[in-house]
């Protein structure tokens, strides 16, 4: 379903093949459990670190312990802190209310129709032999079509600098057989790394684990290759709406639209045309 | 019992659940305030749920200045250049010569516009590195390579008299890719998660042509005689009310987008202003326009000015819009709800 319903202007189910690699290697991605993730922020640490990463501001939010904020030029990796109030068994003292905490580790979803590699006019985005989407330094200029195309917010563009940057999901230590340093640093197993396929399967293992422990709202988020995105490369285990976590409930490449996009601006273009000639001809 | 929020600690109130209800404990986080501070909630606000009210979608680092700047001279150069043709064949020298002028001016601010915008100035020939039909910016950098060298090379003719040859052949060209100039602008923005810009992609393309329309009218009325610019008047007054018409059947188009045109105060203005300079360069160009060269003058002023105001009005419209996640969420809600309905 997923292709025909998006049609047009995108490629197929698998990136890497519809991008041209022959033999490319099986897709890589993320798989981040966060019923497990404890908010340690090793991923966000190991990821400025391998990738030197600039340091994008020390302020206080006064949102839970998150004062990194949301991804961005600086930060590949976003530790997301939800506090919710929730109805317990009550205790000695009859009180029936706690607090659960959400903590979720975001990241580039690395999308099967990527739209900011889509829009990017240079060439500087690319797909590479993993399915992954990178941005080539050396190519970018600044032009900043890829940050609101991107529909989870995740590419900005770096000030003092003036290219964009994202998550590169490790492309220097993919080539080397590495771990991304996230998923390396993860103490959790919340961040796993791995072929797509096999983490689509143990993804789906969990959930049904859960489950059957009585957490009904444990659901996953991007791992339908039929979704607005053909499914993404970097998927989750949510435990609430996506929006809670500051991710889109029904993100859509915005490429899907372009071809009628196109078709009316030729329309409005012929349009255009006509009436100057009328005004011209007209009254001669 | 508190909720620690990004705008402090608040009271617990009963549980407020937003779409997809169901679940017992967690709270839905709401909008307290505007991002500018204001105490007034935008009208009709659907509940929705959010991180701490950050926005979903990065929202764009481009500059009013340069790139609605842009949208507008784009528009003007575009179809400055089908002014120039038409007036060409139809025997209005000073009309052609004044409209190819106009046009070679403002793509060439346009030029140095979109160059000034990127983060990397040095590396703007990157844009012709590669041909990609999925980026409108790319096929957008080949027309316009393709439009400025056609006007340049009209203007240059028109003024000197000098290559007639080359001069008519860069008319035609213009024309033709002058029309595509006007309106892949409006492309290029709906192709963005941006949601004004994106729900607004079935109208942009028809708002920005009519605007683009009545500014190269006004410059047409501004620039040449009045003995030549009776073309321009009616242009000018058809396309200034396909404008004003065309923006509002695409705000009414673009579901509560549009009322990101209420929340920001800039796009608010822009397009108050857009409305009076409009209207009165219409209003002018119907009356005194015939009979006065100073009233023509006044009445492409105010029409350049309006088609202006109109670009930068959609321009903050959709930063407005990128920067509340309530606009990407609601609806992606309510297509996730109207899925579910029509497929159980």
């Amino acid at each position: 379903m997923g292709d025909e319903r998006l049609g047009g202007l995108l490629g197929g189910s698998d990136p890497s093949r519809s991008s041209g690699y022959e033999n490319p290697s099986s897709r890589m991605g993320f798989f981040t459990d966060t019923s497990v993730c404890i908010g340690c922020k090793a991923c966000e640490v190991a990821c400025k670190e391998w990738n030197h990463v600039p340091e994008d501001g020390l302020v206080f939010s006064g949102m839970s312990y998150d004062n990194t904020r949301g991804l961005g030029a600086d930060t590949w990796r976003h530790v997301a802190f939800i506090e919710q109030k929730v109805a317990r068994p009550p205790s000695a003292d009859g009180n029936r209310s706690g607090v659960r905490w959400l903590m979720s580790s975001d990241v580039c979803k690395h999308c099967t129709h990527a739209a900011c590699l889509d829009v990017c006019p240079t060439g500087a985005l690319f797909r590479t032999e993993f399915g992954t989407v990178v941005v080539q330094e050396d190519i970018c200029n600044g032009c900043g079509y890829c940050i609101p195309a991107c529909p989870y917010g995740v590419i900005d563009q770096r000030k003092g600098d003036g290219r964009a940057w994202k998550c590169t999901l490790c492309y220097d230590r993919l080539g080397e057989g590495q771990k991304p340093a996230c998923a390396q640093a993860c103490p959790t197993e919340s961040i796993q790394f791995g072929p797509l396929e096999e983490l689509r399967n143990r993804a789906g293992a969990r959930v049904a684990q859960l489950h059957d422990a009585g957490v009904a709202e444990a659901r996953l988020y991007g791992e339908d290759p039929s979704d607005g995105v053909g499914g993404d490369g970097a998927f989750f285990l949510l435990l609430d709406e996506p929006e809670v976590y500051g991710l889109p409930p029904d993100p859509v490449v915005t490429t899907r639209d372009l071809p009628r996009m196109y078709r009316r601006a030729a329309a409005a273009a012929g349009v255009l045309l006509a009436a100057v000639a009328g005004a011209v001809v007209w009254g001669r | 019992m508190s909720d620690v929020t990004r705008t402090g600690i608040q009271q617990a109130s009963p549980a407020g659940e937003a779409v997809g209800a169901g679940r017992p404990g967690p709270r839905a986080f709401r909008r307290q305030a505007s991002r500018h501070g204001g105490e007034t909630p935008v009208v009709g606000e659907a509940e929705f749920r959010s991180y701490y009210g950050l926005p979903i979608i990065n929202k764009p680092v481009w500059r009013a200045g340069n790139i609605a700047g842009y949208l507008f001279l784009g528009g003007l150069a575009g179809a400055s250049s089908v002014v120039a043709a038409g007036a060409q064949a139809t025997g209005r020298p000073a009309l052609a010569r004044a409209a190819k002028v106009g046009s070679t001016a403002a793509i060439g601010l346009s030029g140095a516009a979109l160059v000034h915008d990127l983060g990397r100035p040095a590396r703007a020939l990157n844009m012709l590195r590669v041909l990609k039909p999925t980026s409108p910016m790319s096929l957008g950098s080949w027309l316009l390579a393709g439009f400025s060298s056609c006007s340049v090379a009209a203007s240059t003719s028109a003024v000197t008299g000098r290559w007639p040859k080359l001069g008519k052949a860069g008319t035609i060209g213009a024309a033709t890719l002058g029309s595509g100039v006007a309106t892949y602008t409006a492309a290029l923005i709906s192709n963005t998660a941006v949601p004004v810009w994106h729900e607004g992609y079935r109208d942009m393309p028809f708002t920005f042509a009519a605007s683009a329309a009545s500014a190269a009218a006004g410059w047409g009325m501004l620039s040449a005689p009045i003995q030549e610019t009776s073309s321009m008047r009616r242009l000018g007054i058809a396309a200034g009310l396909a404008e004003l018409g065309a923006s509002e059947v695409m705000k009414r188009r673009m579901g509560i987008a549009a009322e990101a045109y209420r929340e920001s105060p800039q796009a608010r203005r822009y397009e108050q202003a857009a409305r009076v300079a409009t209207g009165v360069g219409i209003a002018i160009a119907a009356t005194a326009g015939r009979r006065s060269r100073t009233a023509s003058v006044a009445a492409g002023a105010a029409l350049l000015t309006g088609s202006a105001m109109m670009r930068f009005a959609i321009f903050e419209a959709g930063m407005a819009s990128a920067e509340n996640p309530r606009y990407t969420v609601v609806p992606q809600r309510r297509r996730l709800a109207q899925r579910a309905q029509s497929e159980g």
